[in-house]
């Protein structure tokens, strides 16, 4: 850490650091550009974890994860702040890392923070009518101001760029999101294929792709404004409801980041237990990925093969956390029920039942030679592209990019657990959905070491009535269904927290729709998009 | 076996004998039109509970169960439910071509319907070109579909109707050219004498290599040519939500309902025709015992049994397969099915030349 900080004083004399569980830096917006470029290309971070809006009254800014996967996966935090609240304009990095391209128009959205030069800087989330920034602490959230509005967006096409000319003068250029005689078709927000409300605008050349534009912010739900004026055990349920194939992965990431910041120690059992419920949950999402992959591709039956095994994980899960979705199983400092006594019989006869239930799987699907056809070669992404814009989980691991969180920064007991990280090297929509299947099988490896491991002992730790986090930041990331979750929390000693921001996966796989659809046809944009998994209240948290 | 002609013809003589000619041909014209029609809701009906119970057992399910024994009646409640439903009529549509086109789609197929030979003596239209009436009035349906994704302004809608418009057409061919084959060996196009030719063997059989080819195309054919999965692009409900029937509602879906599912079951009955006897029993030469047998079973359950088997084959098809991509489906056509019908065609004329068949 101490080189990293000698480098950085080289390249930034300027810059404050701060001792943390991770270096911490910050850097005045003139110097971001220029430091942000030298991280990318001579300390070799090359990949922006998080980026998260920050409001800290007196300024804006911006607060940005770096991670260098060459370098194991050493992570940096760099602060950037304007003073400015009428017109605060930032840098963008969108061009050194694409992922901060939706990033930073969320962060736009939410904060109203303008980042130069990036290409498209349109609201995200909101409709583009909307008054205010909802993230900022002095919003005014009158329904007067912001009232249901029962009219269409009006020039939706419309975009603007604030583009730096030489002398450093910033000015806005306006910009079409589409030619004018493209042929646009809709697909969604209402769409049997796009998992959710998630709408895409295709410009199609006959059936070709030439640009997707994603609209998103259909069943966004406010979860980080509203859990700025919540307690930290009612902030849980909300993980639940994000991506809801990871609702165990999600919350025990939350529970993590609190316990961090608590100094708590959870007990050994309830992480065995939280372990195995986990791999439970990635089982579950990876089968009706595989469902819904073949009903995407027009197999129904494959479908509800999926559905027949992902029962009985929903059946364990029901008869211990008493819900099939939504389990609200992880609380702060361990989980809230005890096992149910079937519960090892059940998942034995679920490891038991899986080998054969795959080989049934590849039978119907996988080997059929019209699935090959549709799935490879489709939807290109290159190892490279994969780490610029952050496609982690199965789909960064189907373009051989090592970046199992799991392994990469191991947290609860998988340092001590024997399981692969499986890599497939098509870099195509099939390898995608080849590594899910693959990792059913490692996430039954993992269940098989378990579940007659599983320690006597409380459930969980001791907490405080009152759960107050010191002042400070923190940030978690766990290994969730559809890739790496992160849960990043600022304190100011209070009992609610200042900011919580939720980094998630499938935020990041939408944002490679564009790139992976262009020159594809309109039904590839379909297998492009069950390959990738994305689910939508992951992405409209 | 019973000849289904002596109800007929008693009949045609019962009326003849009371009335004059053109008044006893209308009142038969009436009485089929309306056998016609009952027969074909029917069978739509059938057709729709047929499908829904054989995925459901495919995927491990029960399908519809509530309503009457075995959900038996799902069907009719379902159809009622489509009769009474409004017909939405949306802004900017050609209002007369997107009214027009559901008929067009459905008289084709009726039509299509009347020229299968149903049983001994049970035919309605016996011309001397039967088979290529039966291919000219089943092209008449496209434009159906093409004028429905035209007319209701809506992309997908077009981009269904685009989609059909270029697969049924190029299916068309090997469609035809896989009955051309059975027409070349049979040496005529009436449907009667198809039926008769068989009575000593099937085609299928008495073809052997040639026809096996030829049937195995046609069932190829026929699934995209009735739009079903895997070439079921024009519908395509993951892309285009439901291809070129989007914006229709009411009976006008109906329509389209049925006609899938009559088609389905039409090309079931022209295959059962050209390859599987039509109404014939099996019957192989030599075994008069087992012939003998084999006659007392109705001719029209034969047809019926023949129809459903290879119904049951392309339901099959539907529910196990992905769907092909539009480039992928028309490349199959014309690089691999087309050439291969040639071939096999010229391969047929080889075979009958000299007399290498039974």
């Amino acid at each position: 850490m101490s080189d990293i900080k000698e480098r950085i004083r080289k390249i930034c004399p300027s810059a404050v650091f701060e001792d943390g569980e991770i270096l911490f830096v910050e850097v005045s917006e003139p110097e971001w550009y220029g430091f942000a470029k030298a991280l990318r290309d001579d300390l070799k971070f090359d990949l922006l974890s998080a980026v998260v809006g920050m409001d800290w009254k007196d300024s804006l800014g911006v607060v940005y994860y770096l991670t260098s996967t060459s370098r194991n996966w050493e992570m940096i935090v760099v602060k950037v702040a304007v003073a400015d609240r009428e017109n605060p304009m930032i840098h963008s990095v969108s061009d050194l890392w694409h992922v901060a391209n939706f990033q930073e128009r969320e962060v736009f959205d939410f904060y109203g923070i303008k980042f130069i030069n990036h290409p498209d800087m349109r609201r995200f989330f909101l409709r583009n009518d909307w008054v205010g920034y909802p993230l900022r602490k002095d919003y005014d959230a009158n329904p007067e101001i912001n009232p249901i509005r029962l009219t269409d967006e009006i020039n939706e096409d419309d975009s603007v760029s604030y583009v730096e000319d030489k002398d450093g003068k910033v000015k806005a250029v306006k910009k079409n999101v589409f030619e004018k005689e493209d042929y646009v078709v809709n697909i969604g927000p209402q769409h049997p294929s796009t998992h959710g409300v998630m709408r895409f605008r295709a410009a199609v050349d006959g059936e070709t792709v030439k640009k997707v534009d994603v609209v998103s912010g259909y069943i966004h739900r406010g979860i980080e404004k509203l859990s700025e004026g919540m307690t930290y055990p009612q902030i849980l349920h909300f993980t639940d409801r994000m991506d809801y194939m990871s609702a165990h992965q999600n919350r025990h990431c939350l529970c993590m980041c609190i316990e961090k910041a608590l100094g708590l120690e959870v007990p050994r059992r309830a992480q065995v237990i939280r372990v195995m419920m986990d791999e439970l949950m990635r089982i579950s999402s990876h089968l009706l990925s595989f469902g819904c992959t073949a009903m995407d591709l027009g197999a129904t039956t494959a479908f509800f093969y999926g559905f027949r095994e992902r029962e009985m994980v929903l059946d364990i899960f029901e008869k211990t956390c008493g819900a099939r979705m939504s389990m609200n199983y992880n609380v702060i400092g361990g989980v809230i029920a005890d096992l149910h006594p079937d519960f090892q019989k059940d998942v034995k006869a679920l490891i038991e039942i899986m080998p054969s239930r795959l080989k049934e799987y590849h039978k119907v699907f996988t080997g059929n030679v019209i699935a090959q056809n549709r799935m490879r070669n489709v939807g290109m992404l290159s190892k490279e592209d994969a780490v610029n814009y952050a496609i982690t989980g199965p789909s960064g691991r189907g373009s051989n990019w090592s970046c199992d969180c799991r392994k990469k920064h191991p947290y609860s007991i998988y340092a001590e657990l024997d399981f692969n990280e499986v890599l497939e090297d098509g870099c195509d929509s099939f390898a995608r959905y080849m590594v899910r299947m693959r990792e059913i099988e490692e996430s039954c490896k993992i269940l098989a070491q378990l579940v007659d491991q599983i320690p006597d002992g409380p459930i969980r730790a001791q907490v405080p009535k009152l759960i107050k986090l010191p002042e400070g930041r923190w940030y978690q990331q766990v290994e969730a269904s559809r890739g790496v979750f992160g849960v990043y929390i600022e304190s100011d000693g209070q009992k609610n927290p200042y900011r919580v921001h939720f980094q998630s996966p499938c935020f990041n796989l939408v944002g490679v729709m564009d790139l992976t659809c262009q020159g594809y046809m309109i039904a590839d944009l379909i297998t492009i998009g069950a390959a990738l998994d994305f689910v939508i209240p992951d992405i409209d948290r | 076996m019973f000849d289904f002609g002596i109800w007929t013809s008693w009949f045609n003589n019962l009326l003849t004998g009371c009335m004059p000619g053109w008044a006893a041909t209308l009142i038969e014209c009436v009485v089929i039109g309306v056998l016609v029609l009952a027969t074909y809701a029917l069978l739509a009906l059938f057709y729709i509970l047929y499908e829904r119970k054989l995925c459901a057992w495919f995927q491990c399910r029960l399908g519809p169960m509530r309503v009457g024994k075995w959900g038996l009646l799902q069907v009719f409640a379902d159809m009622f439910k489509i009769l009474i439903k409004e017909l939405i009529s949306l802004k900017g549509t050609d209002k007369f071509l997107f009214k027009l086109a559901p008929y067009l789609v459905i008289t084709s197929s009726v039509v299509m319907l009347a020229c299968l030979p149903w049983g001994r003596g049970l035919q309605i239209i016996n011309y001397n070109i039967g088979i290529f009436f039966v291919l000219a009035v089943s092209s008449v349906g496209v434009l159906g579909i093409l004028l429905a994704g035209w007319s209701s302004n809506n992309k997908y809608t077009l981009i269904g109707a685009m989609r059909s418009g270029a697969q049924m057409v190029s299916y068309e061919l090997s469609l035809g050219l896989a009955i051309i084959t059975i027409v070349l060996f049979a040496g005529t196009m009436n449907i009667n004498e198809l039926v008769y030719a068989q009575n000593d063997g099937w085609f299928i059989f008495k073809g052997h290599i040639p026809a096996i080819i030829a049937f195995l195309i046609y069932v190829i054919a026929a699934t995209a040519e009735t739009n079903r999965g895997p070439f079921d692009l024009p519908e395509a409900e993951h892309e285009l939500t439901a291809g070129y029937h989007t914006e229709y509602s009411g009976i006008h879906f109906g329509f389209f309902y049925l006609a899938e599912y009559l088609n389905l079951f039409i090309v079931s009955g022209i295959a059962s025709l050209m390859f599987l006897g039509g109404w014939m029993p099996l019957h192989i030469p030599g075994w008069d015992g087992f012939n003998e047998v084999m006659n007392w079973i109705p001719s029209i359950v034969w047809f019926l049994g023949k129809a459903f088997f290879i119904s049951y084959v392309i339901i099959w098809f539907k529910w196990t397969f992905p769907r092909v991509r539009i480039d992928q489906m028309l490349a199959f056509e014309w690089k691999y099915l087309m050439p291969f019908s040639l071939a096999n065609l010229v391969l047929m004329a080889v075979f009958v030349a000299l007399g290498w068949h039974f």
